[in-house]
């Protein structure tokens, strides 16, 4: 079996567009992580113990059964019920609701990280509790986070073939429609893989470059 | 159809899915324990060409997505000769994909063992591999348990993908199942269900016990 | 939760009502007992020192007032309104957040362990409380914030992290920080505690400059048995969760009556 580099070329565009359509899944799907982790965590930390209970085990739900599954059962839940997703509106929820699950527990962990001597000190200043939050507690759960939240970036970013089955039109998708096109499956998938090493190692590097950055600017290196 | 009747008809596919998502299961995670030993271990050999491959595999696992690996290992790896069959080609992609991240595991837990037992070891005139194996692997196992019991879960909703290679596992069954009947709530709701059982339930016990039991083994609690 | 709220006043009434009344307050630990019955006045404009043991629940007094930790009997009287409770319906009922943080603004606090915003800058921790909670312009808060780090001799590292200050310089940070709420009451928990020998006195040196110069009342936990005696106006030994013996500076270092206050003396005294 030969690589036939003129192929490749001839690809490039569709392969080009297809990265764009990925990226645009990761970040939307971040996006939503982001604001749903944050929702997830601090419903953990209602005086409400029921709330804290049941967002907990749901955490736990999501972190522990496959995404694949999840699209799934995102996509082709709403219907039975009257309700049509969009293969992207479907994908997007589904994998921003998994991230958000497992970046409440990086939120969780940073703001553990965060001494107790801090709420105390905000408290004798008389802060109110969403002031501490915003102001004292947050900046400094960040950096800690940083670390595991870029780690998610390009896990979500990974992640996003699996949109593939419900027909979301990014990398594998289009590897996969090229291959049953043509019937060689060589050069799509080796692409789809040079391509996701191509993005994945400088992101991996860049975010740690980026943690000791937001370390630094905060002031909080000894 | 009422959801009894839906767990009547089709409870015997789901049981079969369900055994054979364990069986892939147990196979992925062997090979990842497999390859995260050698070549996390590889990783901090003094042999450039040693590291050099364990850097190669660790980063290229986990710089592409498991579903680009698996899709790779069963379409593309035919080409050049290297035939496997679905449920072998399965299990191999999940346990290298997530061995990589075991790889990184077992360097950070070797690194992690206090540098007074590397010392001490040295002091007793213990032969290098003897001086790994005896003193520093033992406890850098108890050290990496805690992170290997996250891992083993993602093994576990790893074992999902192969589905899209038609191994029938329980994502199989009940995506056929759906097809078939389109009670897509049933179908995917009852899955979820069985998978957070076999990880809740048995999965994060099982590894919690492990530790409880290695950390008395190495007198810690 | 206080029984028999009745049996305790409103609010209290006439001339020289106390500025903090501790009564009968308990404060439990599951089973231990660390504060048992606690009856505790303190004037307007007074200094008291509290000594003791350690564990002996100095400490907790100081948080109670602050809020910090709940209480299990009695009521807590600041200015003679209630702090831990508040009027509802011509009786006391236990105080909601809001009424806490009314009767807390008159409060505040330096710590063992400083406690600064490591974010923010020592100008930005001094000014943190007067914006966010206060709402004054910037401006008017960074004047504030400026005298008061005039006053702690901190000017000069206004725009430092606190990670970039030395212990003492921290803690007078922290004093300014404490200040620029304008509280009413001064609270100091073994403020000197962390710090290196040689920096002790920056911090002291700072409390009694606040003594001589500022007509607040201050409640102070130390273990510098000189430094209580010079500047306090009362001094209490606590023991075991209760005051074992009080009094002026002169009468309780240099007569005590009671036998452990004056084992406990000899063994600090001979300590240092
Ligand atoms: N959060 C807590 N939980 C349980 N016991 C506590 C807690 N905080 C303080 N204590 C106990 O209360 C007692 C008094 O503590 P504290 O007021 O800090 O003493 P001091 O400041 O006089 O050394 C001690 O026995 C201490 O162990
Ligand atoms: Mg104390």
């Amino acid at each position: 079996m030969e690589w036939r580099w003129d192929w490749v070329w001839d690809l490039a565009p569709r392969f080009v567009d297809a990265t764009g359509k990925t990226l645009i899944a990761a970040g939307g799907g971040y996006t939503i992580a982001i604001i749903l982790g944050l929702v997830f965590v601090l419903a953990q930390r209602t005086p409400l113990l029921p709330v804290t209970l049941v967002v907990r085990e749901f955490v736990e739900l999501i972190r522990s059964t496959p995404l694949l599954l999840q699209i799934f059962f995102v996509y082709y839940v709403g219907p039975q019920f009257g309700l049509t997703l969009s293969p992207w509106t479907a994908g997007l929820i589904a994998i921003g609701v998994h991230y958000g699950a497992y970046l409440s527990e990086v939120y969780r962990g940073g703001i553990e990280s965060v001494p107790k001597g801090q709420w105390e000190a905000a408290k004798a200043i008389n802060l109110p509790i969403v002031t501490t939050y915003r102001r004292i507690v947050i900046p400094q759960a960040l950096p800690p986070a940083v670390a595991g939240m870029g780690n998610y970036l390009v896990g979500i970013f990974k992640d996003t073939p699996m949109l593939s089955v419900i027909g979301v039109a990014e990398l594998m998708h289009t590897a996969t429609a090229v291959g049953a096109e043509s019937y060689r499956y060589l050069e799509p998938y080796t692409m789809v893989g040079a391509i996701f090493l191509a993005v994945s190692l400088p992101s991996a590097f860049a975010i740690n470059v980026f943690e000791r950055w937001v370390r630094r600017t905060l002031g909080m290196t000894k | 159809m009422t959801y009894i009747e839906f767990l009547d008809v089709y409870g015997g596919r789901l049981i079969d899915g369900t055994i054979v998502t364990i069986y892939q299961f147990f196979l992925a995670t062997f090979v990842a324990v497999a390859a995260a030993l050698a070549f996390g271990l590889m990783r901090l050999s003094q042999n450039l060409m040693l590291r050099a491959v364990a850097v190669a595999y660790i980063e290229f696992f986990r710089g592409t997505s498991l579903l680009v690996q698996l899709f790779w290992i069963f379409f593309v790896l035919p080409l050049f000769g290297i035939t496997l069959d679905k449920f072998t080609a399965g299990f191999l992609a999940v346990g290298l994909n997530m061995g990589a991240y075991g790889a990184e595991l077992v360097r950070g837990a070797v690194l992690a063992v206090p540098k007074g037992q590397w010392e001490a070891a040295l002091a007793l005139n213990m032969a290098p591999h003897n001086r790994m194996r005896r003193i520093i692997l033992p406890q850098a196992f108890v050290i990496m348990l805690p992170p290997w019991g996250n891992l083993i879960i993602e093994i576990l909703k790893g074992t999902a993908l192969v589905a899209l290679i038609a191994v029938a596992d329980l994502m199989f069954e009940v995506r056929q199942i759906n097809i078939t009947t389109f009670l897509s709530a049933e179908s995917f709701g009852t899955a979820i269900v069985i998978y957070y059982v076999i990880a809740r339930f048995f999965v994060t016990p099982g590894m919690r016990g492990l530790e409880r039991l290695m950390n008395r083994r190495i007198g810690k609690a | 939760m206080t029984e028999n709220l009745e049996s305790y006043p409103l609010s209290l009434e006439g001339d020289g009502i106390p500025m903090v009344r501790f009564q009968n307050v308990t404060k439990r630990y599951g089973a231990l007992v660390v504060l048992n019955q606690l009856d505790l006045d303190v004037s307007a404009g007074e200094m008291v020192t509290i000594i003791g043991p350690s564990g002996s629940g100095k400490t907790t007094v100081l948080r109670m007032l602050m809020t910090l930790e709940t209480i299990d009997d009695g009521v807590i009287y600041v200015e003679g309104e209630p702090l831990t409770h508040m009027e509802r319906n011509g009786g006391l009922v236990p105080a909601n957040s809001s009424h806490l943080r009314r009767i807390r603004s008159k409060i505040g606090m330096c710590f063992q362990h400083f406690n600064l915003f490591p974010h923010m800058t020592a100008l930005g921790n001094c000014m943190e409380g007067p914006v966010q909670v206060l709402g004054l312009p910037r401006k008017e808060a960074e004047e504030r914030s400026l005298e008061l780090l005039d006053m702690v001799g901190m000017i000069d590292k206004r725009d430092q992290h606190p990670s970039r200050l030395s212990g003492g310089q921290q803690q007078r940070v922290a004093i300014a920080r404490a200040l620029a709420m304008r509280p009413k009451v001064m609270l100091f928990d073994e403020v000197t505690s962390a710090l290196d020998p040689e920096v002790i006195s920056e911090v002291t040196g700072v409390i009694k400059h606040l003594v001589d110069t500022h007509n607040l009342t201050m409640l102070m936990v130390t273990h510098q048995m000189g430094f209580a005696k010079e500047i306090s106006d009362r001094v209490c030994f606590f023991f075991d969760g209760a005051i074992e013996e009080q009094g002026t500076p002169t009468k309780l270092f240099e007569n005590p009556e009671r036998e452990r206050t004056q084992q406990f003396l000899n063994a600090v005294l001979h300590a240092n």
